[in-house]
C-alpha cells in the first residue's frame, strides 16, 4: 500500500455559498420597498405600545392573552370558539398570495416577507457600517486586523441587536407591553419568555445575517409552489432579450459602439454589460439568464438598469416588469395588468366570498357562547311516581365585555317541570365559562307528546340578544 | 463502469491503493453534521452527570439532579430524579391547587354551596373524577347504578335516604342490604305467589285481585312485612326497607320482565330467598373526610338524586 497525493483537481461535494454583497440603488421600486418597510416595521414595533381603554382587561390594542384564552384586536375580542375567523383570515391570505402571485408574480417575497423585510434591514445596517459593495467585498477579502474586527464586530453586534429587538417587541404581543418591559429587565418574567427571545434572536440573527437568500431558495416552500401560478400573462422582472442583445449581443461601449445608432448599425444590443443589474441583486443571480425561481420579483434590477439607461442616454424599460408573452412577442407593446383571466378572476371572487363571510361571522357574533349537552348516562330516569327527568349540563360563555347575568327559562313545558337548583338566573363573569346543571321532570301522559324542549338563555343587560336553543327529550331507548 | 470512472476522478480518495489501482474514495460528511454529532456526544456527557444513567451491579449512578416532593401523607421525600419522583411531584402540584377549593367546599354548608356558582362548577368537575375513581365501579359512571347489585343514585328514591346528612353517612360508613328469607319454613309457595302479586300492585300494576286480597292480608298479618316496610308498605329509611308503593325497583328485576308472570316470578325469588347483599364498603379511611363530603354533594347536587 502506498499513499497517493489526493488529486488536484479534486471537488467539494456542495457547492459553498458565494458571498453576496448588494449594491444599494435609488429608483421607483426601491423607494417603495424601503417604505414597505419603514411601514411594516413601524407597524410591528409599535403596534404593542398602542393603548386602546378598555375596562376589563389591560389598555392594549392588540392583545393576546394566552392566560384568559382570547386575543384583543383593538375592538374584537376572540375566543377558542372563534377559531372560524381564524380560518376564513388564513384561507383569504392564502388565497390573496395566489391572487398576486398569478398577477404581479412574486410581489409577496419581493416586498412583503419578513424574510425580505429583515434581511433588507441587516443589509442597510451591512452597508451603513461598512460602505458600499466594493468597500465591503474589499474588507472582505482583506487579512484580519483592527479595521476589520471593528466593523465585523460593529455590524454583527448591531444586528444582534435588531434581532433581540424584534423578539423582543414579539413578546410584547402577550402581555400588557409597559408591565412586561418592567418585569422582563427585572428578570421576573417566566423563563419561557426568556427562552422565546432567545430563541427568535437567534432565528432572526441567522435568517436574516447568516442565511439570506438561502432561506427563500433552499428553505421556503412558498419559492417553490409559486412558480407553478405563474402564467405567461402574468407580470414579473424580465430582461429585453432582443433589445438587450441585439443579433450580435451585448457589448461594453467602446470607441465605434458607444451611440445607439452605431451599436444598432453592427447589430449589438443596448444592454451595456455593466453588471449592474447583477450587483444589486440580494438573490444573486443575472437576470439577463432570463426567469428564474431564485428571483423574488423585488424589482431592484429594474431599478439599477433603468439608472445605467438614463446615463448613457437610452430609453428605460430593457429591464422591466412584463409578461412573459408580451417580452417575447416580436413588438412588445407596453407592458399592463392583464387581470382579465379566468384563474386571477376566480381567485378574486374566492377573497371577495371569503371576506365577505369573515365580515358577517364577525359582526354577527353572539355574546353568549350556549351549548346544552343532555347527560347520557343515563339517558333519562324514571322517578318513583312514574315521571321520566332528563338532565342537561348548560355551558354558558359570557363573550361580552363585562359582567353578566343570564335567566334561564324553557319554552313548551310546564316552568315547574325544570329544576335548576338555585341557579335559574346565574352571573358569568366576562370571559368566563359557567355550568348549569337542569333537571327537567315531564310525567309520562306529556313525554309521549313532547320530544324536543327549548331552553331560553336571556342576558338580562339586552333580553333581545337571548339565545334559544332546542334539544331533545329522551324516554326511552332508542334502536 | 465509464461512467463511475470519470465521476471518481473528482472525488478525493484516501490516499490508499491496494493491488496498483484501487482506490477507496473519500466523501467526508458535511460538517453541520459532524457538529451536530459531537453536540450530541457533549448532550450525553452532561446527561450522564445529571440523571440516572449507567447500571452498576444491583444498583446505577443516580445522576446529581434531584426532585423535592411531599408525599399523600405529608412527607416530604428528596430523592434522585426518576420518572416516579417526577410524577410524585406533579400529583403534590396537582393537589396543591386544588386544595383551596376543596377547603372551601369542606369551609361551606351544603345549601350554601348550592347557591355559589363557581363552587357547584368545582364539584361538578372534581366529584366527577372522585366518583369515576372510586363509585363508578358499582354505581356505574353516570351514577345509574345496576338492576339487583347497586342503586341508581339519580332518581328520587333513597332506600337509606338522600339528605345530604344520610348521603354523607351512607359513604362514610357503608351500607348491607339484609331482608329475612321467607320461603320455606314461614310461607309456602301459594302465599308468596299472593304476597307477589299484592307487592306489584302497590306500583300500580293491574293484578289477579283474590290474589291481591290474600296477599294484603298475608303482608299485614302472617308475613309479618309490616315490621320493616311499615303498614302503608313505604318502607323505613332508618334501617333501608324500601318503599314498595313507587316505581323504582332494586332486586327485582320488574321494569325488565317481560311479562306479568315474569314479574310475579322475580318478585317471589325475592320473597322467598330474602337478601343478604347490596354491600357498599364503607368509604371512612379510603378516602379524606374532604372527599366524601365533595361526593356527597356531587351525588346530591349532581347526579340529581336526593331532592
Amino acid at each position: 500500500m502506498k499513499n497517493l497525493q489526493a488529486g488536484e483537481n479534486s471537488e467539494e461535494l456542495f457547492q459553498k455559498r458565494i458571498p453576496i454583497y448588494p449594491r444599494s440603488v435609488k429608483g421607483t421600486f426601491r423607494t417603495f420597498k424601503t417604505s414597505v418597510l419603514v411601514l411594516a416595521y413601524a407597524v410591528y414595533f409599535l403596534l404593542p405600545w398602542l393603548p386602546w381603554a378598555r375596562h376589563d382587561a389591560p389598555a392594549q390594542a392588540v392583545l393576546f392573552d394566552m392566560v384568559g384564552r382570547r386575543f384583543f384586536i383593538f375592538d374584537l375580542v376572540f375566543y377558542p370558539q372563534d377559531l372560524i375567523s381564524l380560518s376564513l383570515l388564513m384561507f383569504i391570505a392564502a388565497a390573496l398570495l395566489f391572487f398576486t402571485t398569478g398577477l404581479v408574480g412574486r410581489a409577496f417575497c419581493g416586498y412583503f416577507c419578513f424574510q425580505t423585510l429583515w434581511t433588507d434591514a441587516f443589509i442597510f445596517i451591512e452597508k451603513w457600517v461598512q460602505g458600499e459593495r466594493p468597500a465591503r467585498i474589499r474588507l472582505h477579502k482583506q487579512p484580519w486586523n483592527a479595521e476589520k474586527v471593528a466593523k465585523y464586530g460593529a455590524t454583527h453586534g448591531l444586528w444582534l441587536l435588531l434581532a433581540f429587538i424584534t423578539a423582543y417587541s414579539f413578546i410584547m404581543y402577550f402581555g400588557y407591553a409597559p408591565e412586561l418591559t418592567q418585569r422582563f429587565f427585572t428578570v421576573d418574567l417566566p423563563f419561557v419568555a426568556y427562552f422565546t427571545v432567545l430563541i427568535l434572536t437567534v432565528t432572526t440573527y441567522v435568517a436574516a445575517a447568516l442565511a439570506r437568500e438561502q432561506v427563500c431558495i433552499y428553505m421556503c416552500p412558498y419559492a417553490r409552489f409559486q412558480g407553478v401560478m405563474y402564467e405567461p400573462e402574468t407580470l414579473a422582472p424580465y430582461y429585453d432579450l432582443q433589445r438587450g442583445e441585439g443579433t450580435a449581443g451585448r457589448a461594453v461601449p467602446r470607441a465605434g459602439s458607444k451611440t445607439r445608432e452605431e451599436r444598432h448599425a453592427k447589430g449589438i444590443g443596448d444592454c451595456i454589460d455593466c453588471g449592474f443589474c447583477v450587483q444589486v441583486c440580494p438573490a444573486g443571480i443575472d437576470i439577463r439568464k432570463g426567469l428564474q425561481y431564485q428571483c423574488i420579483s423585488c424589482g431592484l434590477c429594474v431599478d439599477a438598469c433603468n439608472n445605467i439607461m438614463d446615463s448613457v442616454g437610452y430609453p428605460k424599460g430593457l429591464i422591466r416588469y412584463d409578461s412573459e408573452i408580451n417580452i417575447e412577442s416580436k413588438n412588445p407593446g407596453k407592458p399592463h395588468l392583464d387581470w382579465l383571466r379566468l384563474r386571477t378572476l376566480g381567485y378574486g371572487v374566492a377573497i371577495l366570498v371569503m371576506v365577505g363571510l369573515l365580515v358577517y361571522n364577525i359582526t354577527s357574533r353572539s355574546e353568549i357562547e350556549l351549548s346544552i349537552q343532555p347527560v347520557r348516562q343515563p339517558l333519562f330516569v324514571v322517578l318513583s311516581n312514574g315521571d321520566i327527568r332528563n338532565r342537561y349540563q348548560i355551558h354558558i360563555t359570557n363573550k361580552s365585555q363585562d359582567v353578566q347575568e343570564y335567566r334561564i327559562s324553557v319554552h313548551g313545558i310546564p316552568e315547574g317541570a325544570v329544576d335548576l337548583g338555585e341557579m335559574s338566573k346565574v352571573s358569568v363573569r366576562q370571559g368566563k365559562s359557567l355550568m348549569v346543571l337542569a333537571n327537567v321532570k315531564l310525567p309520562p301522559a306529556m313525554v309521549s307528546k313532547v320530544s324536543e324542549i327549548e331552553f331560553v338563555i336571556t342576558p338580562l343587560k339586552n333580553p333581545d340578544q337571548a339565545v334559544i336553543k332546542k334539544v331533545r327529550f329522551y324516554a326511552k331507548h332508542e334502536g | 463502469m465509464s461512467q463511475g470512472n470519470s465521476q471518481s476522478s473528482n472525488v478525493k480518495t484516501t490516499g490508499h491503493v491496494w493491488d496498483g489501482d484501487l482506490q477507496e474514495l473519500n466523501n467526508p460528511l458535511p460538517a453541520w453534521w459532524l457538529w451536530a454529532f459531537y453536540v450530541t456526544i457533549i448532550f450525553s456527557v452532561v446527561y450522564w452527570v445529571a440523571y440516572p444513567a449507567w447500571p452498576l451491579g444491583k444498583g446505577f449512578t443516580t445522576g446529581i439532579a434531584t426532585i423535592t416532593y411531599k408525599n399523600d401523607k405529608g412527607v416530604e421525600k428528596t430523592t434522585h430524579w426518576s420518572t416516579r419522583a417526577l410524577l410524585m411531584k406533579d400529583l403534590q402540584d396537582a393537589r396543591e391547587k386544588q386544595k383551596p377549593y376543596f377547603d372551601k367546599v369542606a369551609a361551606t354548608p351544603y345549601e350554601e354551596i348550592a347557591k355559589n356558582p363557581e363552587l357547584s362548577n368545582f364539584v361538578a368537575s372534581a366529584g366527577k373524577v372522585l366518583f369515576s375513581d372510586n363509585c363508578a365501579a358499582c354505581h356505574q359512571s353516570g351514577g345509574q347504578g345496576k338492576m339487583a347489585f347497586a342503586p341508581n343514585l339519580t332518581d328520587d328514591d333513597w332506600i337509606y335516604g338522600g339528605t345530604h346528612d344520610k348521603i354523607q353517612a351512607s359513604i362514610t360508613n357503608g351500607r348491607h342490604g339484609i331482608m329475612p328469607a321467607k320461603g320455606g319454613a314461614d310461607l309456602n309457595e301459594s302465599e308468596i305467589e299472593s304476597l307477589a302479586n299484592y307487592v306489584l300492585s302497590l306500583s300500580g300494576e293491574t293484578m289477579d285481585a283474590a290474589k291481591v286480597k290474600a296477599g294484603d292480608e298475608l303482608f299485614h298479618g302472617k308475613g309479618s312485612c309490616v315490621a320493616c316496610h311499615g303498614a302503608d308498605a313505604k318502607g323505613n329509611k332508618d334501617i333501608g326497607s324500601a318503599n314498595l308503593t313507587d316505581k323504582i325497583w332494586l332486586w327485582a328485576d320488574v321494569p325488565g320482565a317481560g311479562s306479568a308472570d315474569k314479574k310475579v316470578a322475580a318478585v317471589k325469588e325475592v320473597i322467598s330467598s330474602g337478601l343478604n347483599k347490596g354491600v357498599m364498603p364503607a368509604q371512612n379511611g379510603r378516602l379524606s373526610a374532604d372527599q366524601i363530603k365533595l361526593l356527597t354533594v356531587y351525588v346530591h347536587d349532581v347526579l340529581g338524586g336526593g331532592r
